[in-house]
């Protein structure tokens, strides 16, 4: 599998998701430059990447969805392949209008980096797949902006999809309002698009995908993109 | 060129009447103005050390593992494989005092240009903290001020902090110490030096546009701080970590080419440095044009230009004909890169505008004939006095359960999450052992290697003794990288200290220094570099002599990694090291006796080795489960964090009837650790630290989730939930004022 | 030449703990009658335009593409010559 990971100006998690997919998933991986008008290869999955993308100037991800590579990214993903957004690639996702919604400042107005508990809340997604339904991971954040908010409308439509793919929960996996550090709405972690092939997630799994870090949970985002593609599956199908 | 001799200009550049005669004679003329002004920012304390160069030659700089010891702008160490670790620590303390937030965010900035420019990829800060108390309102502004811009330039420059230390005391009030040290990886073929080598190779500036910011900022640091330094402000100059990482990665990207001769970041005293430094280490002269330099006002003159301190600068020589090459990498990250003068053989520093000459220097005497002072030290009259005091007769506190508790909510030893929470300390995935323990432990990918980090000083022991206090500082932090299994291998220091015209400062600095010297010596962690800064005073009043010490250590296999927390049920406790009568210089004794006095805890440097000799190969040998030093609070408070980081409790005995209960829970002798080890390994634990003349004592065993001390008069008998709760509670509460 | 002043703010639905922070600060300090305080971006755009229709229209699309974002933020700005 050929994954992709996107480099806008200041990204700087581009590296540990490149040295996951490569070294942890012995995947084949390249760098895109974001000012690339085109992809000079096949791929099978593209990752954004978390990082300040033009140093979060204006709003996070906002000057970062007119890169010239991000006209191939939407298409890529309006045809259907699978796009991963991590943290701030969360953010340009929403900014580009690949998911609804948006991430505003944590609610108490600092930045915060830790361990937190998520609910997989559907394991049903080629994102989840090597997840069991309602699993509980420990996987760390590290954000500013990461508080989801929609409107009531659209927060209807993702519960009636099975579009909250992650939610912050206790370690017994009650997603009770104390886990719910950022002030996201109804504690959400992570979404994905109505076609299931586009994942927004605020907390970051490449940085639990090996032993020697502590935990590799988060790794099964990774393995279950590679299972999903190799199963050949495309969403509705 | 015109010269403005009127009212004494020197004077108000900060320059001596003697210096100015010097300049007269070095130029055989008067200076003009541009030329005052690159004198005065390069013959401050801050860029020229001249108060302390004397003494920071005893300094012992030299060992097999050194690749570049101090005068780069990073001391650089071997690691084996090829590798090396690049590393230093810097002050911001006075920008910070003014601009908490931009006076912290641009000490961190600089110190990371520091790193890349010797061609090493920075891959960890760290950040020693002092401020006031925090029932002051302004000391928690500041204190919130420094960890958000610590965090605001970190974070986004996509660095983990993954380590530190933060202290609270009242010297600190009006001046606040802030260093931040950094840390990098390098090959060793990468290894890149600021010098300006090859007659006819171009300079150029490259990275951000040159702004009035921050003029004369070098100058500013070298003086004490007082009500009119508020007034000051535009001294500070703003960070923009987008911004650098940019020109990180494209200067990364420009040393792996290898057509960079020489690199310089532009910090204190801007152009004025970073070309003087490099011809001067280069045997050369710099020939430049200002006219040349991409500014971001308009109308800015030559001495304008030459000193100003715009963030996110270098200077770069790279080899003649090269220059598109260097431009194209720049461009691609959008960023200036503009050839602005020449490598000549003449010595000179020469700057024009245009056609004409605005200042013309001989490059070494900006940096190398600057006056030293020898200056006079003398130990302050009522210290013998302070040391004398009588803690023997003191009375032993009602309720040690409520001392204990007491002491684990005093700021400078809580826990710190509140602030490192704020720092994005993953970033990388390289961290191994997060904030909170020890010693910080990053991997290095594609090795079996980790490196350990830290940076330590206990300035109430310096005060009392400075001496002592300087060995303590250094061994405290080699103990910290043992503790994680890591081989202490090389130190930065960064000297905090006030007024050095003032003989009992130069004292303090002195002894400090002959400390420091000494510790380095016996562990064989040579000084690779640092930094001074002194006038640490508000209205005449020094901070505590603060000589931080920062060390970097080597582990050979990640894996056997060791940590602070007591992991499994029934691991027995021991303690390494013995048990005094020191409540000299203790948090215990500031807080329940109000005293600041006695002698600081002794260090005695032989026992020291041999308790790291053996910690090192328990841990090698896999024969321990856990290790942890002792320091601020005692064997309580240790215990304590032992228990706290594993939410594994203890019961403990301890025997000892000799010493009183306040000094055996809450004494700060040094050259101890805990460990816990599996009952089949216990007599291998106790025959190795015989067979290192070490004093070995069982303290209890690991289990369930209480931690109890019993003792022959005392008993400590509390959940993990209730310590945890004061341990972890007492900053945010703190906080919300 | 023109000069537009935007000022960018968070919808009324939408929290705003930067606000909250505010209120607090200014009633801690004896501002007790602030009944509420919402944090918003001021910009300032220079821009060449022939008229101030041209630069209207122009400003107007900035505010669209970049400078807000109409999930949680509304705009408004002032045109103001030379």
């Amino acid at each position: 599998m050929k994954f992709a990971v996107i480099v806008f100006p200041g990204s700087n998690c581009d590296a540990d998701c490149f040295h996951v997919v490569k070294e942890v998933m012995g995947q084949e991986a390249d760098y895109v430059w974001h000012q690339d008008q085109t992809f000079k290869a096949q791929y099978d999955c593209i990752v954004l990447p978390g990082g300040f993308s033009y140093g979060d100037y204006l709003r996070t991800g906002s000057i970062a969805k007119f890169s010239p590579i991000m006209i191939e990214v939407i298409k890529f993903a309006t045809q259907g392949g699978l796009v991963l957004g991590i943290c701030n690639g969360f953010q340009i996702l929403t900014e580009a209008g690949l998911l609804p919604g948006a991430l505003v400042r944590n609610k108490d107005l600092k930045f915060v980096c830790k361990d937190t508990f998520l609910k997989v809340e559907n394991n049903e997604t080629p994102f989840t797949l090597d997840y069991t339904q309602g699993q509980v991971i420990q996987v760390p954040v590290a954000h500013g902006e990461g508080a989801y908010v929609c409107d009531e409308a659209t927060l209807e439509k993702l519960k009636a999809n099975k579009q909250i793919v992650f939610r912050y929960s206790t370690s017994g996996g009650e997603t009770s309002p104390e886990c719910n550090f950022n002030g996201s709405s109804d504690n959400i972690a992570g979404i994905i698009n109505e076609k299931g092939n586009v994942l927004g997630m605020m907390p970051h799994p490449e940085r639990c995908a090996e032993t020697v870090l502590g935990n590799d949970l988060g790794k099964h985002v990774f393995t279950s993109i590679v299972s999903w593609l190799k199963g050949g599956r495309r969403n509705g199908e | 060129m015109e010269s403005k001799t009127d009212n004494k200009p020197w004077v108000e550049l900060g320059l001596t009447d003697y210096e100015y005669e010097m300049i007269k004679g070095i130029l055989s003329r008067e200076p003009n103005y541009v030329e005052l002004g690159m004198f005065s920012v390069m013959w401050s304390e801050h860029c020229s050390y001249k108060n302390s160069r004397p003494v920071l030659k005893t300094f012992p700089t030299k060992g097999a593992q050194v690749l570049q010891g101090p005068g780069e702008n990073a001391g650089v160490i071997d690691i084996g494989d090829g590798l090396a670790v690049a590393f230093k620590v810097e002050s911001h303390n006075h920008p910070s005092a003014i601009e908490p937030y931009q006076g912290a965010a641009t000490g961190v900035g600089g110190i990371i240009r520091d790193v890349f420019t010797m061609g090493a990829r920075p891959i960890a800060l760290l950040n020693s903290l002092r401020f006031g108390s925090l029932s002051s309102a302004r000391s928690r502004y500041l204190f919130n001020g420094v960890v958000s811009g610590i965090a605001g330039y970190g974070n986004c420059i996509g660095i983990p902090t993954v380590g530190g230390e933060v202290y609270f005391h009242p010297s600190y009030e009006g001046n606040p110490i802030v260093n931040a040290m950094c840390v990098g990886i390098l090959e060793h073929k990468d290894l890149a030096k600021g010098v300006a080598s090859g007659v006819g190779n171009p300079v150029m500036v490259v990275g951000a546009k040159t702004g009035r910011d921050g003029i004369c900022g070098a100058s500013f640091a070298s003086e004490e701080l007082n009500e009119a330094s508020e007034e000051k402000r535009p001294a500070v100059q703003v960070g923009d970590p987008f911004m650098e990482k940019l020109l990180m990665e494209a200067c990364l990207e420009l040393i792996k080419t290898g057509y960079v001769v020489g690199m310089q970041d532009m910090g204190a005293a801007g152009l004025t440095s970073s070309s003087c430094e490099m011809a001067s280490k280069g045997d050369t002269g710099i020939e430049m044009d200002v006219a040349l330099i991409p500014r971001r006002e308009k109308g800015m003159n030559p001495y304008e230009i030459m000193l100003s301190e715009s963030q996110e600068r270098m200077l770069v020589v790279p080899m003649k004909g090269k220059e598109d090459q260097v431009k194209s990498i720049f461009k691609k990250w959008g960023l200036d890169a503009v050839v602005v003068g020449i490598v000549t053989d003449d010595g000179i520093l020469r700057i024009k505008e245009g056609e004409k000459v605005v200042a013309e220097i001989p490059a070494k005497a900006l940096t190398e004939m600057c006056p030293v002072f020898e200056r006079e030290a003398k130990m302050p009259e009522q210290l013998a006095e302070i040391q004398k005091c009588n803690l023997g007769e003191l009375p032993e506190p009602t309720n040690y359960q409520k001392t204990f508790l007491d002491l684990l909510a005093r700021p400078t030893i809580a826990s710190k999450e509140w602030v490192y929470e704020q720092y994005d300390y993953m970033v990388g995935i390289n961290t191994v052992v997060r904030p909170g323990a020890d010693a910080a432990v990053v991997r290095v990918k594609g090795t079996k290697k980790g490196i350990a980090l830290t940076i330590d000083c206990n300035s109430r022991y310096v005060y009392l003794n400075p001496y002592v206090g300087g060995k303590i500082a250094v061994s405290e932090a080699a103990r910290n990288l043992v503790c994680t299994g890591a081989k202490p291998l090389g130190v930065t220091d960064c000297i905090n200290f006030g007024n050095p015209e003032k003989p009992e400062i130069f004292w303090q600095f002195k002894e400090a220094a002959r400390g420091i010297g000494e510790a380095c010596r016996a562990l064989n962690t040579p000084v690779t570099g640092g930094n001074v800064s002194f006038y640490n005073e508000t209205k005449g009043e020094a901070v505590f002599p603060t000589p931080t010490v920062g060390m970097v250590g080597l582990i050979d296999d990640i894996e056997k990694v060791c940590t602070l927390s007591f992991k499994n049920q029934d691991d027995l406790i021991y303690l390494l090291g013995e048990n005094r009568d020191e409540l000299g210089g203790s948090e215990f004794l500031v807080m329940y006796h109000g005293l600041e006095a006695g002698m600081p805890p002794d260090l005695d440097l032989e026992k020291e080795t041999s308790l790291q000799e053996c910690t090192l190969k328990l841990i090698k040998e896999d024969l321990i489960n856990s290790a942890h030093d002792c320091s601020e609070g005692g064997l309580s408070v240790a215990l304590a964090e032992c228990c706290l980081a594993g939410g594994m409790g203890a019961q403990i005995r301890l025997e000892e009837s000799t010493l009183r209960p306040s000094s055996l829970l809450f004494g700060e002798t040094q050259s101890r650790i805990i460990i816990s080890v599996s009952r089949e390994n216990a007599d291998k634990v106790k025959a190795m630290a015989q067979s290192h003349s070490l004093p070995i004592t069982k303290l209890g065993v690991a289990q369930g989730k209480s931690l109890v001390i019993n003792g022959n008069s005392f008993t400590i008998n509390l959940t993990l939930n209730e310590i945890e709760a004061r341990y972890k509670g007492a900053i945010p509460c703190l906080m919300k004022g | 030449m023109y000069k537009a002043l935007v000022y960018v703010t968070l919808k009324p639905s939408i929290l705003d703990p930067q606000g909250t922070a505010v209120k607090k600060g200014l009633e801690s300090l004896g501002f007790s009658d602030v009944m509420d305080v919402r944090v918003g971006k001021y910009l300032e755009v220079s821009l060449e335009a022939e008229d101030k229709q041209e630069a209207l229209t122009q400003v107007e699309e900035m505010c669209k593409k970049l400078l807000s974002n109409p999930v949680i933020e509304d705009y408004c700005f002032e045109l103001v010559e030379g």
